[in-house]
């Protein structure tokens, strides 16, 4: 009886808390932007091949942010938003976290490789360290532009799924991962804002911590500005049309709406209102991301259906 | 009377197992799809990364 108490008070892991170390909610978001990547491409893959290879770079993903919770585990415990993930709360242990990330980083790579191309595989391998060692390990504990450059390991799901559709990259995919990139700051720092004390407890750096919020307030506001055009973009080349463009233009405004309240305010008008603004932007920024990908698969839906190929198709009648 | 009773811990392993097998009947049954996927257009396909290659399809006459 005694060794069987003595396991039952050391906590023992249940399927859900190996999956929760996946960041199932980051890769729902990652297998999203690589469809979408897939799909806009101008070349048709095997659906059997695109499941597989979306699978794996969700797998991928999953295997990064195992191996982010396992680094992050001391200040994941800190922090409120962070505390009940399954190491810090002594339901999995480190070494297993380390463990299921290293084996599923190599699987996944190993895997997407097989089933569509080296470069696919290269670029989700190189998505995984970024992530892992340059974000995880050296660039949030130690600058303040953590997530500006950290953001490239989110921007490049789209890329990949684009790679695994031609089996190399050009300007559209470029575009895909500028939109990311440039998005994820605003994103996160809106969500420091009202993540008031936790950085600071954890001692991360982040530009609320180092800076002040005034700053970062002003941050928001310039970031979302330069993501316009660079959403905008996207839709004069090739994966674009008049739905992305309608879509970027009247997102975009709201956007930048949402950014300029931020910037007019001051914390006394948030703390009044707790961080109403902030938080409506943050909710906001998810929406914006959904929808500038939506339309973009909704422009490869339509494709077949444009003007210039129905005409075309009924001139080859 | 059954000789052990079953703790929250036996859910627990039990979920763990069900949870692991149901993953690798998936992965098999993912490869097999894959498999299937690659061999049914094994004209198009060369060498270790079974990708298409310009260079397989005939030259035209």
């Amino acid at each position: 009886m005694t060794d069987i108490r003595a396991e039952i008070d050391t906590g023992e892991a249940g399927f859900g808390d190996y999956v929760a170390l996946l960041k199932p909610r980051v890769m729902s978001l990652v297998v999203f932007t690589a469809l979408v990547g897939l799909l806009v491409a101008p070349v048709q893959v095997h659906p059997m091949v695109a499941l597989a290879a979306i699978l794996f770079i969700a797998l991928g993903a999953g295997a990064s942010g195992a191996l982010n919770m396992w680094w992050d585990a001391d200040i994941d415990g800190v922090m409120r938003r962070t505390s009940g993930r399954p190491i810090p709360a002594g339901r999995v242990q480190p070494g297993e976290a380390l463990g299921l990330g290293l084996a599923l980083s190599g699987l996944a790579v190993v895997m997407l490789g097989l089933a569509a191309n080296l470069l696919a595989a290269a670029l989700l391998a190189f998505t995984i360290f970024f992530y892992a060692v340059v974000y995880s390990m050296w660039l949030k504990r130690s600058t303040p532009q953590n997530i500006v450059i950290g953001g490239a390991a989110g921007a490049f799901p789209p890329v990949i799924g684009w790679a695994v559709a031609t089996g190399g990259v050009s300007l559209e995919p470029a575009l895909m991962f500028a939109l990311i990139l440039m998005w994820t700051p605003p994103h996160f720092w809106a969500l420091a804002l009202f993540m008031k004390s936790d950085y600071h407890k954890a001692r991360v750096p982040m530009l609320t911590v180092t800076h002040g919020r005034r700053a970062t307030r002003a941050h928001v506001l310039a970031y979302t500005v330069a993501l316009a055009p660079v959403a905008l973009a996207a839709g004069f080349t090739q994966i674009g049309g008049p739905v992305y463009l309608a879509t970027a233009v009247v997102v975009n405004a709201l956007f930048l709406r949402g950014a300029w309240r931020i910037w007019r305010r001051d914390e006394a008008a948030a703390e009044a209102d707790d961080y109403a603004v902030e938080k409506s932007f943050f909710r906001f920024s998810l929406v914006y991301l959904f929808l500038h990908f939506g339309a973009l698969l909704a422009e490869a839906v339509l494709a077949p259906l444009s003007l210039a190929t129905v005409v075309a198709t009924i001139g080859g009648m | 009377m059954a000789i052990a009773r079953d703790h929250e811990l036996h859910k627990r392993r039990l979920g763990r197992n069900v949870g692991l097998g149901l993953v690798l009947a998936g992965f098999v049954a993912l490869i097999f799809g894959l498999t299937v996927a690659k061999i049914d257009r094994g004209g198009e396909i060369e060498g270790y990364d079974h990708t298409f290659r310009s260079g397989l399809t005939e030259p035209a006459q």
